[in-house]
């Protein structure tokens, strides 16, 4: 059985990563959903949810780099940060990046009770929908960041 | 349109950053439409900052917080809390000249830039670098400029090592990234001075309490280093050549315009942060020192190149040593009020000009440069020859532009010369007599470089060279007709741009007043 | 006294300059560059550090002394960034490296 890097690492190495990756991934959202309490945020979230792409590639060998939909990833990046850009230009009516939705009563919109209590997940405005849209573009722009520079390993032998 | 003007400052950064993230996605339905949707939103930006300009021009400084619930509620409670953006005449004279340059660039590189692959990425970072230049120029808080320097930076090396086939243009980004990135961070490392000491970051506030301290003298210094550095002076101009030489024609004109931007960085934290301290003319001394250098050095070093890019680079180094004497004599002679009202202004009213008139026939010349690429593919001075038959209006382009950048009348390099060796000559002769002599070199690395490429008689393996496409002699065209206007009439520049610009300069009180 | 926080910045930024400076190889010049943005960050974060204070996420806080907030902003925004420019210049060392063939800056190709 070959043992390059090539190939991969062994069968554990592959089913640990696999089973590794849900508890990953639900950390990496959960700190991207919770920004606005807790410290993260989206850009934080986002390179935790980036490390599994790492690690799958690392876990299946350098020709898995070429396996992962480019496209996909692209276009979740570039709509990513065109959504970012919306949610400024939507509070235009008073000034740019204003939080439209805080203290409204719609989505995100429920007020900040006085004193210290357990961080409610209904508050603070555009600032949760800014850390999803974030957190998907850090994802997948890291994403392809590794994708390529593996793919660019492969081109020199 | 009171809301464009009144949202005006954010738009125009607003406008170009989201059609550079739109451009990925919109070049999935072709590439016609991907030009045409990069040329309308450069349109669109230019006409939001002409209204802003106006609007600025005749009723004073415009401020506008981010996030705010009124735009000019820039300290709520007294507390200058707020990211604010603040356009002056100053800022609104760069923003326009960087909106024109890469308006004009994005019409040139359509035709220029078609047998390339991977052209959403070129017309992304192109919106990218337009929108973070304006953000360097209409921003009004310290943290911000370091952010927008270096998207600034990042994107224009992106654009530097386009061409992946060979390795020099990758070789020529690595350097120029790593010596952006560090002067930088040294701007950040000043930023963190200051904001130990006072806990303000915006520049109208921190200008009010400064007290000039040890501390603050040492931020100056690596501020004034750092953007130096990133414009092109001389002891620290060794990524200009290399960068200049191998990126794309269309990217170093627009990089002529990026080094400007850090120009204007530059005179901002002089004039209106260090405005007010007593010895400031020291930072005046360093910048005719900086000018002298970088004038005579660029210059000697241009005359033996053979490499037209590379040529070309040498001299816009040796043209911002024209705008550092200029605008380093008005700084040396601040506190003198007699010396300031009398050749201090025009003094700095002929850097300022020279900053215009430079982004213009500098660009100018790029053009011609790419127009002689594109048509022979080499770029050896010695391999050319005798291409004056085949290409009349791109030589004619580049005479207006090689009599420009000499100094010559009726073109707009006079204009902004003359106003500089009137005035230095006033402060000091010899320095005049420097700057003459550097303009004269200057003619004669050109008329050397005109011969070569455009006189002589035509060689055979050029027989089948024709003129160049519509596009790009249009845009070359405009840039030509603006070289002769403010040749012909400079008063209507400096009467409406360029003495609003350095009044707002000097005029550090209208600044800090409608922040506090 | 100069508090330790402080000092150790120094320290550590003239290592990065150093390390920028001498190296030959590309990588570690990258890494020089990302030594003196760490440190930059510990700076600013120290910078906001007040005796005795709690975090600034209260309203009817328990004591009234809270460290400042914004230089924690200020470093996640400079830690993105030198994040992109770390990749960028590594993406560049890649290429560098697939078309001369080694990673030694004296092997240049472009000269004055």
């Amino acid at each position: 059985m070959k043992r390059s890097s090539e190939s991969g690492m062994s069968v554990i190495v592959r089913t640990v990563t696999c089973v590794a990756a849900i508890p990953v991934i639900i950390f990496g959202l959960y700190v991207i959903m919770h920004g606005h309490l807790t410290p993260g945020g989206g850009f934080a979230g986002g390179a935790i949810i980036a490390t599994m792409t790492a690690l799958f590639i690392v876990a299946e060998g350098g020709d898995a780099a070429d396996r992962l939909g480019r496209g996909m990833l692209l276009t979740a990046e570039s709509a990513g940060l065109v959504l970012f850009a919306l949610l400024g230009f939507l509070g235009l009516r008073t000034t740019f990046f204003y939080n439209f939705l805080a203290n409204t009563g719609s989505i995100f919109g429920t007020q900040v009770p006085f004193g210290p209590n357990p961080g409610y997940l209904n508050t603070a405005g555009v600032i949760p929908l800014m850390n999803l849209v974030v957190g998907l573009e850090v994802f997948a722009a890291l994403s392809l960041v590794v994708i390529f520079m593996f793919s660019y390993r492969k081109e020199e032998q | 349109m009171s809301f464009i003007v009144e949202h005006g400052p954010a738009l125009a950064i607003a406008v170009p950053l989201m059609a550079a993230f739109a451009t990925p996605l919109i070049s999935r339905a072709g590439g016609r439409l991907r030009e045409l949707w990069a040329v309308l939103c450069l349109a669109a930006t230019l006409v939001i900052v002409v209204m802003l300009s106006m609007d600025v021009l005749s009723s004073g400084v415009r401020v506008y917080a981010l996030g705010a619930s009124i735009p000019s509620l820039t300290s709520p409670g007294g507390f200058p809390i707020r990211i604010v953006l603040e356009v002056d005449a100053m800022s609104a004279m760069m923003g326009l000249i960087s909106v024109s340059i890469a308006l004009l660039v994005c019409i040139y590189s359509t035709q220029y830039m078609k047998k390339y692959q991977g052209l959403d990425k070129f017309y992304a970072l192109l919106l990218m670098i337009t929108s973070a230049m304006l953000g360097l120029v209409f921003t009004g808080d310290l943290f911000n400029m370091f952010v927008f320097l270096e998207l600034l930076s990042v994107s224009s090396g992106a654009l530097v090592a386009f061409y992946m086939g060979r390795g020099e243009p990758a070789e020529a980004a690595f350097k120029y990234v790593i010596i952006s990135a560090t002067g930088a961070l040294m701007v950040l490392l000043a930023v963190c001075f200051l904001y130990g000491q006072y806990n303000l970051l915006s520049i109208g506030a921190l200008a009010g309490v400064m007290q000039f301290t040890f501390l603050d003298k040492i931020a100056l210094v690596l501020l004034v280093s750092a953007f130096a550095l990133k414009c092109g002076a001389v002891p620290l101009h060794m990524w200009v050549s290399d960068a200049y030489g191998e990126a794309p024609v269309p990217v170093t004109a627009v990089l002529v315009v990026v080094s400007q931007a850090s120009l204007y960085a530059l005179f901002r934290v002089s004039f209106t942060l260090y405005g007010a301290m007593a010895t400031i003319s020291v930072i005046g001394w360093a910048m005719i020192i900086l000018g002298i250098l970088s004038m005579f050095i660029g210059v000697t070093l241009a005359m033996m190149q053979r490499d037209i890019k590379r040529l070309m680079a040498y001299h816009a180094i040796s043209q911002t040593g024209y705008m550092l004497l200029g605008v380093g004599v008005g700084l040396a002679v601040i506190g003198d009020v007699g010396a300031l009202s009398s050749y201090g202004m025009t003094a700095i009213e002929g850097g300022l000009f020279h900053v215009i008139n430079h982004a213009m026939y500098k660009g100018l010349l790029f053009l011609t440069a790419g127009a002689i690429i594109y048509r022979t593919g080499t770029r050896d001075l010695n391999k050319l020859g005798g291409l004056a038959h085949a290409m009349p209006v791109t030589t004619c382009f580049f005479i207006i532009g090689m009599l420009s950048i000499a100094g010559l009348p009726p073109f707009n390099g006079f204009s902004s010369k003359i106003m500089i060796y009137e005035s230095v000559f006033m402060f000091s002769p010899v320095l005049s007599i420097i700057a003459i002599l550097v303009s004269i070199l200057t003619l004669a690395s050109f008329v050397k470089v005109f011969q070569s490429a455009f006189l002589g008689p035509k060689r055979r393996e050029y027989k089948d060279v024709k003129e160049v496409p519509v596009a790009m002699l249009i845009a070359m065209g405009i840039l030509a007709f603006f070289i002769i206007l403010f040749g012909l009439l400079p008063d209507l520049a400096v009467q409406w741009l360029i003495e609003p610009a350095a009044k707002a300069l000097l005029n550090q009180l209208n600044y800090v007043g409608v922040i506090v | 006294m100069i508090s330790l926080p402080f000092l150790a910045v120094m320290v550590i930024i003239s290592i990065g300059l150093s390390a920028v400076i001498f190296r030959r190889n590309l990588v570690k010049i990258v890494m020089g560059t990302s030594i003196i943005a760490s440190a930059i960050n510990l700076f600013l974060v120290s910078l906001g550090y007040r005796e005795g204070g709690v975090a600034p996420i209260f309203t009817g806080a328990p004591r009234l002394e809270m460290v400042l907030p914004t230089p924690q902003a200020l470093t996640l925004t400079s830690i993105v960034i030198d994040l992109a420019v770390t990749a960028m210049m590594l993406s560049f060392a890649i290429i560098i490296y697939r078309h001369y063939g080694s990673l030694d800056s004296r092997k240049r190709r472009l000269r004055e």
